[in-house]
């Protein structure tokens, strides 16, 4: 993976395996502390502490499709490689918060890349779930919260044109507004 | 953009949508869904599935469904694309790049014709 907003993409699918109604997307750009904090917060079916301890292994996975997971081990192998953590808060039949914590400056530290593209295929993806995302950068705050606009929308599709156009603007504006750009620096 | 004033957009919006429905009565629809597991995902999915979108937005296509499934079993074939058009079989394809994505959305989806040099036996 290049971009964190790919493992985000990745951890949230879990989410909706798991069965869960409403999905949080949190993104933390703490400056002052240096750190950026990742999480998924959701109402899925949860997991017991057994489980929980066996989905950091790789060779660990409830898919039969591939022997191994993959998805959780690449994230925490991330964070881990730069100062950071990753911790999975899990309840049988409440829901799972997976928060990865990195240095933001540091220089292994991936890129946050397209936060946009990730909300925007999971939105149209998995239109059944409620998609909610919080992004801080220092004091600015972008907000985004599906339920409104599916409200509005009624029985008119994600996928109409028309309505993508619209969703894409919102997340690209939104995210823009208060990312500060990463910029790759040669000395 | 407040978010109040977003909303009344949006309301004009999908009563454009509901009147271009009434004129074009919808001959069937088409799915197309996008592997999307920790190996689609790695492999580029996500811009396969970006470059879906945004053809269906530039060519003003409405009455496509898109949606997503996890891990198919084909990992070394990733991005895994599947479409249905109408009430035709299910067409799988592999290895599918954003460029490859917009062609088999121009060509398979709006024009008919599966690309079948770049299918897979799924």
């Amino acid at each position: 993976m290049k971009e964190l907003s790919l493992h985000m993409l990745d951890i949230a699918e879990n989410s909706i395996a798991a069965g869960a109604r409403n999905v949080e997307l949190i993104v933390e750009e703490d400056l002052v502390n240096d750190r950026l904090r990742l999480g998924v917060i959701d109402d899925g079916c949860g997991m017991d502490a057994e489980i929980v301890a066996m989905v950091e292994n790789p060779f660990f996975t409830s898919r039969t499709t591939r022997k191994v997971g993959l998805g959780i081990p690449l994230l925490k192998a991330a964070a881990e490689a730069c100062q950071g953590s990753l911790e999975i808060a899990s309840t049988p039949g409440e829901g799972t918060r997976i928060w990865t914590e990195f240095q933001r400056s540091h220089i292994d530290r991936m890129p946050l890349g397209d936060l946009a593209g990730t909300m925007l295929t999971l939105c149209i993806s998995f239109p059944q779930a409620h998609w909610m995302l919080r992004y801080t950068v220092g004091d600015a705050v972008f907000e985004f919260d599906d339920q409104p606009i599916k409200d509005t929308l009624q029985d008119v599709p994600l996928t109409e044109p028309s309505v993508l156009a619209f969703i894409r603007g919102i997340l690209e504006e939104g995210i823009s507004g208060v990312r500060i750009p990463e910029t790759v620096q040669l000395c | 953009m407040s978010t109040v004033k977003s909303l009344e957009d949006l309301k004009k919006i999908r009563e454009a949508a509901l009147e271009k429905r009434k004129l074009k009565a919808t001959s069937g629809q088409s799915q197309i869904t996008v592997a999307m597991g920790t190996c689609g995902i790695a492999a580029g999915a996500r811009d396969t599935m970006k470059a879906i979108l945004e053809t269906i937005e530039t060519q003003n296509l409405s009455g496509i469904i898109v949606s997503q499934t996890g891990c198919i079993g084909l990992c070394e074939k990733e991005p895994i694309v599947m479409v249905t058009v109408g009430e035709g079989e299910k067409v799988t394809y592999g290895k599918v790049n954003p460029d490859l994505a917009r062609r088999i959305v121009n060509e398979h989806v709006v024009g008919g014709k599966a690309l079948k040099e770049w299918t897979i036996p799924a």
